[in-house]
């Protein structure tokens, strides 16, 4: 078993996970997530994207292996404690999911308001971060009056809302313009930058090339490619200053 | 931001916003209504509960220390002589309060139903004096001894009786329908617990989407069981509201009928200034126990979820 590594925000080791009786949908997991680094991580449809961030944003627990994350250990952590983790957490699903009868602006500052932010003190920042993925004029729209891409944007600003330590994306490109997709990568490369770990899951190659630092993690029916071990292992990232100490 | 209707779920007491997070709508239902009735037959059942302990309460004290003595004798001198007799041995007797001869008239209005009137001049039908007797302690086995035997010294015709004791069948069938009163009112307050239960199970269903969102963004199970909580209470207030006025509409129409009868027996059933408090606090006790039926449902609900 690997030891821990100082200072990683997760750390995976063997980690399998298998739905019920089936077989696995992930085996052998083994990888470290850096604060301030970028990961892609790609693969075909079904090769098990979606079921390891699962395992990232604690939606999921694993069936075998061992999964750390902020130091502490994942699996035994009691239901109690999981929100305060959660909190840490931004997530860009696949399919939004965001809250019908709620407006944008509603649903972006959701996260807040969960962690207990005053209205006056939450207000500005969820306007700020709406008309930052360009969508101030449709504050006081529901999902059901946006379009695909509009929602996506929603669903991003909801995510990145809390400056999380640990960003992680389903296919957060996949329904937006190409001119919009680059915007929102720029969005999460400066939400990096200010030391936030991104994960994104993309099939979408041309991203890799957008983001020159970033690790690239390979699902291969539910096997992580890592010949070199550099994702088990990683160099240190790049140490980006932190906001307020440019 | 829409806030049209009364009653509506707001996230507001969660964090200080204002966005729905759950639509009253789908929480609702016809759950007020439920809630009404369920109030208002808990304060009918309570209330006739109330009414018959008091009935039992009001004859207990007044047949507690009373005590009967008929002079069963053919001849109307002889009978009257022996029924003065006890009566004044009676008043002589420490223990006794008061003495009161029922008189010749009173004693044929009280058979007059099943007789007839002037049954008493029948010398065929030979109706036996009645000396009504009030002693200063609840009578028991000993002292009722006693007092038998102290009468029957001056008259030997005399037949001394307790009057709890003509009326142990009546306190037995009332105890019983306190009895039937108290199990309806457990039995609404369950079918009432499972009514919420039902409702809150039914809109954890429907909101599951999004008590999975606000759990993957940090959401306590705390969180979510208080908005459920303070949504059923919004409806427990309403409908326990109208529940508790349909309930007093009924108790009010059926004590005055019965108030109407002027019986003894029934009279000493009305309703004290604290039973109508008890009702009062019918709705209350509902509210409480649909905002714990509705915690402890989500709560028990969300332990399944991650």
């Amino acid at each position: 078993m690997n030891t821990a590594i100082d200072g990683e925000i997760v750390q995976f080791d063997n980690v399998g996970l298998r739905y019920g009786t089936d077989r696995e949908v992930l085996s052998d997991v083994s990888f470290t997530l850096f604060p301030g680094s970028f990961y892609f991580l790609t693969g075909a449809s079904g090769a098990g994207k979606t079921s390891l961030l699962r395992l990232l944003y604690l939606a999921q627990r694993p069936s075998r292996g061992m999964i750390r994350m902020f130091g502490t250990d994942a699996i035994t952590l009691p239901r109690d404690r999981l929100p305060g983790f959660r909190r840490r957490l931004g997530v860009v699903f696949q399919d939004f999911r965001l809250v019908q009868h709620l407006s944008a602006f509603d649903n972006v500052a959701l996260p807040l308001r969960v962690a207990g932010v005053a209205e006056k003190d939450l207000a500005k920042a969820v306007a700020d971060m709406l008309e930052w993925v360009g969508l101030a004029e449709r504050s006081h729209a529901r999902p059901a009056q946006l379009s695909g891409g509009e929602q996506q944007r929603v669903a991003i600003a909801r995510a990145v809302i809390g400056r999380p330590e640990l960003l992680v994306a389903d296919e957060p490109t996949g329904n937006v313009d190409p001119e919009m997709a680059v915007k929102l990568l720029r969005l999460f490369e400066a939400l990096n930058r200010l030391g936030t770990t991104v994960v994104v899951a993309t099939h979408d190659v041309h991203l890799l090339k957008k983001v020159p630092d970033s690790l690239i993690m390979r699902l291969d029916k539910g096997r992580l490619s890592d010949p070199t071990g550099v994702l088990r292992y990683p160099p240190r990232p790049r140490a980006f200053p932190r906001e307020g100490e440019v | 931001m829409a806030f049209g209707l009364p009653f509506r779920l707001s996230f507001r007491s969660l964090s200080g916003g204002e966005a729905e997070l759950i639509p009253q709508s789908r929480l609702s239902g016809p759950m007020p209504w439920v809630i009404a009735i369920m109030v208002a037959l808990t304060v009918i059942a309570a209330a006739a509960g109330l009414a018959l302990s008091n009935t039992a309460r009001s004859a207990s004290d007044e047949l507690s220390g009373g005590v009967t003595v008929q002079v069963v004798e053919a001849n109307p001198v002889e009978r009257n002589r022996q029924a003065a007799a006890a009566a004044q041995r009676l008043r002589a007797l420490p223990g006794v309060a008061d003495v009161h001869v029922v008189s010749q008239d009173e004693v044929e209005r009280l058979i007059e139903p099943w007789l007839g009137a002037r049954a008493g001049d029948d010398a065929e039908i030979p109706v036996p004096a009645l000396v009504d007797a009030r002693l200063r302690e609840p009578i028991g086995g000993e002292n009722l001894g006693a007092l038998r035997s102290a009468v029957r010294e001056v008259a030997p015709a005399a037949r001394v009786d307790a009057q709890s004791a003509w009326l142990k069948p009546v306190f037995g069938a009332i105890d019983s329908l306190r009895l039937l009163a108290l199990t309806l009112v457990l039995l609404l307050g369950f079918a009432f617990a499972a009514a919420v239960l039902l409702a809150v199970r039914n809109a954890l269903g429907a909101n599951r989407d999004t008590i999975e969102i606000v759990h993957l963004l940090g959401g306590t199970d705390g969180q979510v069981a208080r908005i459920f909580q303070r949504s059923v209470a919004f409806d427990a207030v309403g409908g326990g509201t109208v529940g508790l006025a349909l309930g007093l509409v009924v108790v009010l129409f059926f004590g005055r009928r019965f108030g109407d009868l002027g019986a003894g027996l029934v009279g000493g059933g009305a309703l004290q200034w604290y039973d109508w408090v008890l009702l009062a606090l019918v709705p209350i006790a509902g509210i409480l126990l649909a905002m714990v039926t509705a915690r402890f449902t989500v709560l028990r609900a969300l332990r399944r979820m991650l």
